[in-house]
């Protein structure tokens, strides 16, 4: 469905050239769930942002190519993108608080690109709208149309997020932190929904979140980012059973678990990502791995193939036998 | 759930903060009332971490700020070391609130972004007339080394130079800076990534055993309770659920809400698939709450009983109480 190659993306900072995306390839297959994981900073909003066209001004430099349902996305002026938004790609942002417009109500910013992508008028497109909020489940459909974002609670407020986005049946949804707002109950909720959508309507989608937990039951691949590189990917099943990256093993151990004894310290990955102005020549993960060696220091390990497409980038991947550093 | 009842009290010596019939209602216009917090007793032992846990809107922040009378309680009576917080006249309480701190959810939005990081963590120790002015800069540098920040490095730096999870540490070290013997954290987590959830995490527990701290723990989060707490609170809508050691709580939750809470964490193991569907709907209107048990309407067990009766906390197993007419067995 889309397909991402070699996606750089640089910032022009006051304190010199930022390489937020180093690199990136990453294949999006029609009708797939694709997990992209990682800390705050790790570049993974700021990829899918490139991916979509979302990222200008004079201070960003986008590299690579973005090839989206058969059409170049990166050939394409702003505005040939722009018609891309709502029946091809759509995205869901992280905070439903603030990506609603306070002073509208739902009905009007549902049916908005209903208009103006679909060419309804007025009456069909709050029928529409109607309907889609019963998509997401949201009970009395008619009366939500009259109300503002503040009358909404949370969850609330993200599925008419997500009935926003499916309105014009995109082909590819992107999810950034779609429940890092909300409670778990909701999470729960949000993610069920968003599986059912996915295989009522036939789409790909992209969900980023820094929750292994998260991506583990609603994806069928999963990339981790790590200081604006993929480190490791392959399918989730793979990825789970066979992990090759230490920081993805990092990761999984810090969630907290509700099978820990009371008391049991978390583990934690000690110190923080690389300045992304100026990158260590090795490894970015190396300052803050257990396993690290000489070699981790002076050369950057490329991404290697374990032979049934799951890469990884690691000199000394986990199963591999070498000593842990006391 | 409704949770009434005081069959969890344990009026022993060890209790530091006793809460009896805890009632917060906050004016709604047009004589609407809201029940965020409805007649609620609880204890904490000294040295004890009592977890609250519940869904956004069910009173949990509102419990917490509460029993530091912010603002006061309109019913009930919050004790802390003997002495009855909602009778002190209002300079007795400024000062006896030293000894109760709070660390707030969101660590950007806490901290004052014009105040300097020394000024931030002094301004308690000021306040008070703690110690002399170098007395005041050594004890700084100390929380500052204590909460795993360099001073050298982040003294004369603003808050919106750090990071939410540095932002955490200051937040703490400031709350620490009176040395209190209660700490009430709300949602100190919530806002961070998981990775930098579990330092501050580790780094609380830290804080409890080096400062003798007695804590209560706010969180939405059952996961993250389990490794910090020693007794679990389950509310709901302003009212308890369950009561109970961790162990017991995970293992065996008696109420159908807790349960409920304890399925939606996610499970970072792809081979493992939740059975059960998550709970559906949202939580009641808490300006109309319903009769009977507060639950009933999300419940998969409710009867007609549960509507017109409301359930009292009782015991179902040594050190597990519950406030449901069908239990989970």
């Amino acid at each position: 469905m889309m397909s991402i190659g070699n996606l750089h993306v640089r910032f022009a900072t006051p304190f010199g050239s930022l390489e937020a995306v180093r690199s990136v390839d990453l294949e999006i297959p029609a009708g797939a769930s694709v997990g992209i994981v990682g800390e705050s900073g790790s570049g993974k909003t700021v990829a899918c942002r490139a991916a979509m066209g979302l990222l200008s001004g004079s201070n960003v430099q986008r590299d690579g190519t973005v090839v989206f349902d058969g059409k170049e996305l990166t050939a394409m002026t702003r505005e040939e993108v722009r018609n891309e938004f709502g029946t091809g790609m759509a995205m869901i942002f992280q905070d439903p608080m603030t990506a609603l417009n306070p002073v509208r109500r739902i009905g009007t910013q549902l049916s908005e690109s209903l208009r103006l992508r679909l060419g309804m008028d007025k009456k069909a497109a709050l029928a529409r709208s109607a309907e889609l909020l019963s998509l997401v489940r949201i009970p009395d459909p008619e009366a939500m149309l009259k109300k503002f974002p503040y009358q909404l609670s949370g969850g609330m407020r993200q599925r008419v997020m997500i009935a926003i986005a499916i309105s014009c049946n995109p082909k590819l949804l992107f999810a950034d932190e779609p429940t890092t707002a909300l409670d778990v109950t909701v999470q729960a909720q949000i993610l069920q929904l968003l599986s059912e959508l996915r295989r009522d309507l036939k789409m790909s989608m992209v969900l980023i979140t820094h929750d292994l937990g998260v991506v583990a039951n609603h994806t069928d691949f999963v990339a981790v980012m790590y200081a604006g590189e993929v480190v490791e990917q392959a399918t989730t099943a793979e990825l789970f059973a066979n992990m090759k990256m230490p920081y993805t093993q990092a990761l999984l151990n810090s969630i907290p678990n509700i099978e820990m004894k009371s008391g049991e310290r978390l583990q934690v990955i000690e110190g923080r990502l690389p300045n992304p102005v100026d990158r260590p020549k090795g490894c970015g993960f190396v300052t803050r791995c257990s396993y690290a060696q000489q070699k981790c220091h002076d050369e950057h390990p490329p991404l290697l193939d374990a032979g049934n497409g799951h890469l990884y980038r690691c000199w000394y991947p986990l199963g591999h036998t070498i000593a842990r550093k006391p | 759930m409704a949770g009434s009842g005081v069959a969890h009290m344990r009026n022993n010596d060890e209790v530091v903060l006793e809460v009896r019939d805890l009632v917060v209602e906050f004016k709604a216009g047009g004589g609407r009332v809201v029940n965020a917090v409805s007649k609620i007793s609880f204890d904490v032992c000294r040295g004890e971490t009592l977890a609250i846990v519940g869904e956004s809107g069910c009173g949990k922040t509102t419990l917490g700020k509460a029993v530091l009378q912010l603002p006061p309680p309109n019913s009930g009576d919050v004790i802390f070391e003997g002495t009855n917080l909602s009778k002190l006249p209002k300079e007795q309480l400024r000062s006896a609130r030293t000894a109760m701190q709070m660390v707030f959810q969101d660590p950007i939005s806490s901290l004052d972004p014009r105040m300097m990081v020394r000024d931030l963590i002094e301004e308690p120790l000021w306040v008070w007339e703690r110690g002399s002015e170098e007395e005041r800069a050594v004890k700084v540098r100390e929380l500052l080394n204590n909460v795993g920040l360099d001073p050298e490095l982040v003294l004369n730096r603003r808050s919106y130079e750090f990071s939410g999870g540095q932002c955490q540490r200051i937040s703490i070290a400031r709350s620490l800076a009176l040395e209190p013997r209660m700490l009430i954290c709300d949602e100190p987590v919530s806002a961070l990534d998981v990775s930098i959830q579990a330092q501050i995490l580790n780094l609380l527990q830290d804080m409890k055993d080096r400062y003798g701290l007695t804590m209560i723990f706010i969180s939405h989060d059952l996961a993250v309770v389990k490794a910090v707490s020693n007794r679990i609170m389950v509310m709901y809508l302003g009212k308890i659920c369950e009561v109970g050691s961790p162990d017991v709580i995970y293992s065996k939750p008696a109420h159908h809400y807790t349960s409920a809470l304890i399925n939606s964490v996610p499970i970072p193991d792809p081979t493992r698939k939740r059975t059960t569907v998550p709970l559906q709907g949202e939580p009641p209107s808490p300006v109309a709450p319903p009769s009977g048990c507060r639950f009933r309407t999300r419940c998969p067990a409710a009867t007609e009983k549960c509507a017109a009766e409301e359930p009292q906390l009782r015991e179902v197993s040594p050190g597990q109480f519950v406030a449901c007419h069908h239990p989970r067995s």
